[in-house]
């Protein structure tokens, strides 16, 4: 009898062990294993550091060669002290790994299609699933190998990846299961070892998400929905009036590649005839990507000396994308943000010079069909000759199921993205492969080793000249004067037109060529006293290569050049403030055609209270301002009314329209031919359709009223979210100012990644801060520290601190690095 | 005597095995503990679980209170406790004596079984 009672006390036992060890599955959600996850010793309770945590280590191992020493400021900055290149990245390795390992490894597991090996079982399992087969078949992981080629061939970026790696693993080797950051524990997986092709994988990651967002098939669908003429209204190239990075007037030298245009063009290219299906085209980066950098000359400056700014606009995470540091080695000084999963500094300053990046835009990533000989596809077409495809095998492993086989074909484009295996929209054979500048083996790590170091303008113009994806506007300033721009990347040298549509694939005449970087052209010290890029167009039309149609920046760039043309005396407050503007360029341009075009007749007095929100807003995009809400939900309905008819006309996806298209009709084009709504027998003009747009606000607007959500701030409902998307995580509803079309570019998950500006002074005067912290862990209180001063415009001072400043002034803790 | 003996026994115990193994193994040691000192059944499990719950509740709440609240709340929002730091700790030392408990029952039944 009491055997059984044992048997039976044991069964209890054992079956509350296995179901608190075991993920359970409640309303579709796998919970974490609770038992461990409770754990005061193991679970979570581990990842609650302690409020005034000092961060005092010591690290010995066999694989570091100096010593060195980290010394943490007030805000978790670390300040790297080392005695040689490879001691200093092997630490950076180790901190990112202390402070973001998570979203470092799960940033490559997304860009290397394997998040089904992690989420494979839970509620998000398809999702996981579509995002692995794409990125595998976009061939992320082909250019990460291409590249990481490149990167271990160089000496010198070879020694900064193993060392990086090294310092990485020394940090997870550290680690038992009570030590993994909190969403290993909550996803109930473990981080594995570091790789250089992880790192590779990152910076694959950047591309993807600065150059990714191609439309090539909605714009050929487009040409097969619109005449010719109509195709050229909608979707213009080049902007008349913007002011590009590369002033007007500037004289191009007889382009290197002379274009001809394929025998095929007309009947095979610009048919507008041929329509396909987008297959799967969800999920493209965010195509606000951009950014505002520019930098001001001694000449327009109090000090007489250079300022330069940046503020690269790109999805707002926590943790953040950004890690700050400063590495000191022999030879050099530098500080500045990094990525976690990569070495250096990418965006920064040294004891000599500062620089920062905002994204080119151009279209580097083409589509050819491929005709195969038959549905096996083991031969495609090309000048007339049968090629032999190559097949890369590709196993998706998915957790708790069974593992997912893709097999990619390869063409001498690149990868067949799509085929009749994925996804088979139209139920046609075609096949289209993808030509990525991304897939090439290159070095960009290499750019930013050496900015690191770089002492005048011919070390950065030396530096960037490698740099080719994505594409990137580097500005420049120096302690001795020099400021200046390029637009730097491997382009193409295209025709009009060329890559805006799907290409034939079996015809060598529509290859894609890249322009020489002679003709990447700089500018450097311009009379005007300043260069700046906000995702502009950086040339006008008469550059000698085609610089793609769609999706370029006009009026954060026309704001910028027009403050700086007016700017004298200025200070680095002045830079400051200037980064925070809210002034709408498109409002200001928009607003009177708005009001001269609406029947003022036949609006209600309820109706009158709103436009004079408009009427007597400061077009300023401050948080408190009504005019904001308003105009923008105005401007939101009349580019549907102008243009919605005509794109829904089809069912196939067809590419959005610029606002400046819209802008430029409005204040040109009074008998605008799209103003017309042709799902009407009647013949509507700008008139009709503002008025009807205006009238179709009020509702939204009245509710938002009542819900006290008419002021933009809370209208726009600015956040910074965490990776997994868990709100408790995040920090949402952020009351702020800010949007899109103005510099101070915050709208409602998107904005100023970190915003920086340097003054080139003899003791360098630098701020910055990024809407995060540097403390990874949401249980720290470091995890999102800076986000109320980044939301309220202000900054810290950053600066280059030398070993002895550091020991004196009150820190968070030291970790030495020594030879074991 | 016996009782509090073997709570602060399944208490060191249950913090010194997780150190070494799975976050489980006091389950191991809360069994031996009652194996070891003998007590009517009933009173063997409240040790147990009384042990683990010290232990778990108590290395929690110090925890949480140098965090300041901060991470349980959030745990407590995921989980759904409504955010409550009160209820996280609880949750966690009751987990924790639960398991003890039973453990502590089926070491204490089966050192009668020998008995017997």
């Amino acid at each position: 009898m009491r055997i059984v009672l044992v048997i039976l006390s044991a069964a209890i036992t054992i079956a509350l062990v296995y179901i608190l060890n075991t993920p359970l599955t409640i309303a579709g959600n796998k919970t974490p294993r609770l038992g461990y996850f409770l754990s005061p010793q193991k679970g979570f309770w581990q990842n609650a550091e302690a409020a005034g945590s000092i961060f005092n280590s010591t690290v010995r191992l066999p694989a570091l060669s100096g010593n060195t020493e980290v010394y943490f400021d007030e805000r978790l900055v670390p300040h790297v002290y080392a005695d040689n290149d490879a001691d200093a990245y092997f630490a950076e390795g180790y901190l990112h790994a202390k402070f973001r390992l998570w979203q470092m490894e799960f940033q490559t597991y997304v860009a290397a299609g394997r998040l089904s090996e992690i989420l494979g079982n839970s509620a998000s399992a398809s999702a996981a699933l579509a995002n692995d087969i794409k990125f595998r078949r976009m061939g992320m992981v082909y250019g990460a190998k291409n590249s990481l080629m490149a990167m271990e061939a160089d000496p010198q970026t070879k020694q900064a990846l193993d060392a990086y790696t090294a310092g990485v693993n020394a940090y997870i080797n550290t680690l038992n299961d009570g030590g993994y950051p909190l969403e290993y524990k909550l996803l109930d997986y473990k981080p594995e070892p570091w790789t250089n092709l992880k790192s590779a994988l990152f910076l694959k990651y950047m591309s993807y998400d600065l150059t990714g967002g191609d439309e090539d098939f909605e714009m050929t669908n487009a040409k097969s929905v619109f005449t010719k003429t109509q195709f050229e209204q909608l979707f213009p190239y080049g902007h008349d009036s913007v002011q590009n990075i590369i002033p007007k007037g500037t004289t191009f030298k007889k382009p290197g590649i002379a274009l001809k245009l394929p025998e095929t063009a007309d009947s095979l290219y610009f048919n507008y005839k041929d329509s396909i299906v987008v297959p799967g085209m969800n999920n493209k980066p965010d195509k606000h990507n951009g950014s505002n950098n520019w930098a001001v000359s001694g000449a327009k400056t109090r000090s007489g000396r250079p300022i330069l700014c940046n503020d690269p606009h790109l999805g707002l995470n926590l943790p953040s994308l950004w890690y700050e540091i400063q590495i000191s080695a022999p030879g050099y000084n530098v500080y500045g943000v990094s990525f976690p999963g990569t070495p250096a500094v990418v965006i920064g300053f040294n004891d000599d010079c500062a620089w920062g990046v905002t994204n080119a835009g151009r279209d580097v990533k083409d589509y050819y069909e491929v005709k195969f000989q038959d549905s096996t596809m083991q031969h495609y077409l090309y000048n007339y000759e049968w090629k032999k495809t190559v097949f890369v095998a590709d196993t998706i492993r998915v957790r708790g199921t069974a593992d997912h086989i893709e097999s990619l074909p390869i063409t001498l484009w690149g990868p067949v993205m799509y085929d009749k295996d994925y996804p088979n929209a139209l139920g046609t054979n075609k096949a289209y492969a993808l030509r990525w500048t991304a897939h090439e083996s290159t070095n960009e790590l290499k750019t930013f080793m050496q900015l690191n170091r770089a002492k005048n303008i011919n070390d950065y113009k030396n530096a960037i000249a490698g740099f080719k994806c994505p594409g990137q506007n580097f500005v420049f300033a120096s302690k001795n004067g020099d400021i200046a721009i390029k637009e730097q990347g491997s382009f193409g040298a295209k025709w009009r037109r060329q890559g805006d549509f799907v290409m034939p694939g079996w015809d060598s005449s529509y290859a894609y060529q890249a322009v020489p970087d002679s003709e990447n052209i700089v500018l450097q010290n311009p009379a005007s006293g300043f260069v700046s890029s906000a995702n502009q167009y950086a040339y006008d039309t008469t550059y000698p290569y085609y610089l793609g149609g769609k999706g370029f920046e006009y009026f954060r760039a026309n704001f910028i050049n027009r403050s700086l043309a007016n700017m004298r005396d200025i200070t680095a407050l002045d830079m400051q403030q200037m980064q925070n503007d809210n002034y709408n360029l498109l409002a200001e341009m928009a607003r009177p055609a708005l009001m001269k075009y609406i029947y003022d007749s036949t609006i209600t007095k309820e109706e009158q209270k709103y436009l004079e929100m408009v009427r007597a807003w400061n077009l300023r995009d401050d948080s408190t301002e009504f005019g904001p809400t308003v105009f923008t939900t105005w401007w939101d309905n009349l580019m549907d009314a102008t243009y919605k008819d005509e794109l829904e006309a089809t069912k196939l996806p067809l590419p959005k329209v610029d606002e400046t298209t819209l802008l430029h009709a409005l204040l040109k084009e009074p008998n605008y031919v799209f103003a017309d709504n042709i799902n009407t027998p009647q013949k509507e003009n700008f008139r009709d359709i503002v008025t009807a747009a205006f009238k179709k606000t009020i509702p939204v607007l009245k509710q938002k009223e009542q819900e006290k959500n008419l002021a933009w701030g809370r209208f726009k409902d600015g956040g910074v979210r965490h990776l997994l998307r868990i709100p408790v995580f995040s920090r949402l509803h952020l009351s702020a100012g800010g949007g899109k079309d103005v510099i101070n570019a915050f709208s409602h998950y998107h904005g100023p990644s970190w915003r920086m500006v340097v003054h080139l002074t003899d003791v360098t005067e630098a701020y910055g801060l990024y809407p995060g912290g540097q403390n990874g862990n949401p249980g720290s209180q470091y995890y999102e520290t800076f986000i109320n001063k980044w939301a309220a415009g202000k900054y810290y001072r950053i600066q280059i601190l030398n070993k002895g400043e550091m020991a004196r002034q009150k820190n968070l803790g030291v970790i030495t690095f020594n030879k074991w | 005597m016996k009782f509090i003996i073997a709570s602060i026994l399944t208490a060191l115990l249950g913090f010194a095995a997780p150190l070494y193994f799975t976050w489980w193994s006091f389950a191991v040691t809360s069994a031996i503990v009652a194996l070891l000192v003998k007590q009517k059944w009933w009173l063997a499990f409240f040790a147990g679980f009384l042990g683990l719950f010290i232990l778990w509740g108590g290395l929690s709440y110090f925890i949480d209170l140098k965090n300041e609240h901060l991470l349980s709340q959030k745990i407590a929002s995921i989980l759904p406790l409504g955010g409550s730091y009160i209820s996280i700790i609880t949750v966690t030392a009751v987990t924790g004596a639960l398991v003890s408990g039973f453990a502590a029952l089926t070491g204490s039944l089966a050192g009668q079984l020998k008995k017997g």
